[in-house]
């Protein structure tokens, strides 16, 4: 529809520069340029690597985004950024660009929550989130169940990782079991092929007395280690799918165990899970299977969208347009550990202002 | 613009002079600071980005984080509004802003007990590529010259006769630029001179967990 939000999303909160173009939840562009291969010989994501290849892909990025979408900066409705939570000097490039755009096309500028992005992301997929949604984030770098009455003002946090984040504990594993960086991806490869069950790992925080809501990876990914090196000591062959697929089945079990449960108790019936994990094929089928027992509906965008990306960014941005979010200020700044609590950072000056100082310096 | 140095500095300049500038000194702020400044800068000239044909930004060396934000907002500038990025030397920028006619040295702090530095025949005509050092391994090759910016003021016992300005200043950036353009002098591309390369380690092995 030509009346809903036209708004562009920039994301750079960690090693993906992102830039998407949605009309309302309409995905129109998703230009991603990643620099996960100049990391990969470090076994992580370097931040100033990181940094410096944002500052290298934005303005492609940006201008590679609007050609794919057809439409002309000029009738843009807004331009959204990441304001974190991130990496402080990727998110900087990103929240700076955004900045600048919005400043010189006259348009607001909404600074907006990664971790609500990735759960707003969805409405591209499948249509407007019910209210509330249950959402299940993993990554590399949060694990986290949210309750969002509404992804644009009240995203409440049900529990979150208390040491490794899930995508952390892929790449741990890979690179004990020399599979390199990311560790995602080859790990679900070969689990494809080994047998979850043959190797009893435990299943952290499941115990009677422990948290419902929250996650523990650390100790997973010693117990595998140490398995790993026992073999390795006894001069045996590691059975490098079985121990793929019984650390996945572990992680996995967790996350789809605990989700389930969340939506059961808050007595929610939709359940949606996001983030670079959640493009795991286990993942994806365990949910499913475990949200059809539960009469859950389950709602898992397509994995490109579950990666970090600026169209989730932009599906963010349109709501805030759509539902009269004030702006944010050209004071904004990237705030590296942004609560998940506030899903996107308003002016410190009244609304009307931020519009005034935009009006001035439409170019025509 | 600059964002290179300590300093967060716009200025806008109309061909004959500086119209407006605004500058603040704040290392830790450059990603809130800029972009209000411009604003500043434009409100108080009584005009809008809209109207600017070109946009002139130092592209250091600097601590890389402050450096890229006006490096990003420059470019980003540009490719809105369908006009020409200008890259200049932050050190250029100081020496224009230094007004000396006699050979000296620009030093700025790059953090971590090290300057960025050049040397000038004068204000306008750099003699050496911009460098990353340690103030003691350069002595003799500053000696005898005055100095200007922080990194010369921050090392007496290099720079003996440091001076003013201490940070880059938009106005001088602009100024400088525009005499280029008049006399068709060329410019550097938009990209950050790091000087360094990134701080990052391949790491060895994992750290095996089984106790010993
Ligand atoms: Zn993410």
């Amino acid at each position: 529809m030509a009346d809903e939000p036209l708004v562009l999303g920039i994301e750079t909160s960690c090693d993906e520069t992102g830039v998407g173009i949605v009309r309302g939840t309409t995905l129109l562009a998703d230009a991603v340029a990643s620099s996960v291969d100049t990391h990969a010989r470090f076994g992580g994501v370097v931040p100033e690597i990181a940094s410096r290849a944002h500052l290298e892909a934005m303005v492609p990025t940006i201008e590679r985004a609007l050609a794919e979408a057809g439409v002309s900066a000029r009738d843009l409705d807004g331009i959204a950024v990441t304001a974190g939570p991130g990496l402080a000097g990727a998110l900087l490039v990103g929240v700076s660009a955004a900045k600048a755009y919005a400043y010189a096309l006259g348009k607001p500028l909404y600074g907006v929550n990664h971790l609500a992005s990735h759960i707003c992301v969805d409405q591209l997929e499948h249509g407007p989130l019910p209210e509330p949604t249950m959402a299940l984030l993993v990554s590399g770098g949060h694990s986290s169940l949210l309750l969002a009455p509404d992804i644009t003002a009240d995203v409440r946090p049900l529990g979150a990782t208390i040491d490794d984040a899930a995508g952390e504990a892929f790449d741990k594993i890979a690179r004990v079991l020399d599979l390199g960086f990311p560790g995602g991806p080859v790990i679900d490869r070969l689990a494809r092929e080994g047998d979850p069950e043959a190797i009893a790992f435990p299943r952290g925080l499941s115990g009677a007395r422990d948290p419902a809501y929250d996650f523990s990876f650390s100790g997973l990914k010693t117990a595998v280690a140490r398995w790993i090196e026992a073999k390795r000591a006894a001069g045996e062959e590691v059975p490098v799918r079985d121990v793929a697929a019984s650390f996945q089945e572990a992680v996995v079990d967790v996350l789809t165990r605990k989700a389930v449960r969340a939506c059961r108790d808050e007595g929610v019936d939709h359940l949606m899970v996001g983030g670079g994990v959640a493009a795991n094929s286990r993942l994806r089928a365990l949910a499913e299977e475990r949200c059809e027992r539960a009469g859950i509906r389950l709602r898992v965008p397509r994995p490109k969208l579950c990666t970090d990306n600026g169209a989730m960014v932009a599906a963010l941005g349109a709501e805030m347009v759509a539902r009269n979010r004030p702006a944010s200020g050209w004071e904004l700044s990237a705030d590296s550990s942004l609560p998940v609590t506030d899903p996107h950072v308003p002016g410190a000056h009244d609304h009307d202002h931020v519009h005034e100082i935009s009006k001035e310096n439409l170019y025509s | 613009m600059d964002t290179a140095t300590p300093a967060v500095t716009a200025a806008l300049h109309d061909g004959t002079g500086i119209v407006a500038e605004s500058t603040r000194v704040d290392a830790r702020r450059h990603g809130e600071l800029l972009l209000p400044a411009v604003d500043r800068v434009l409100a108080e000239a009584g005009t809008d980005l809209g109207s600017v044909t070109g946009i002139v930004v130092g592209v250091g060396p600097g601590p890389y984080t402050g450096l890229r934000v006006g490096l990003v907002t420059a470019a980003t500038f540009a490719s809105a509004l369908g006009v020409p990025v200008h890259g200049v030397c932050t050190l250029d920028g100081l020496a224009y802003a230094a007004g000396l006619d006699e050979p000296f040295t620009v030093a700025t702090d790059a953090r971590r007990k090290e300057v960025y530095w050049a040397r000038y025949a004068d204000s306008r005509t750099r003699v050496t590529e911009a460098a990353v050092d340690r103030p003691a391994e350069i002595a003799e090759q500053v000696a005898g010259v005055p100095a200007v910016g922080a990194g010369a003021l921050l090392y007496p016992g290099t720079f003996p006769d440091a001076r003013a300005p201490e940070h880059a200043s938009a106005a001088a950036l602009a100024s400088l630029a525009a005499e280029r353009l008049a006399s068709g002098a060329g410019f550097l591309d938009p990209h950050p001179l790091y000087l360094r390369r990134p701080d990052a380690q391949v790491p060895r092995n994992y750290k095996v967990v089984t106790p010993q």
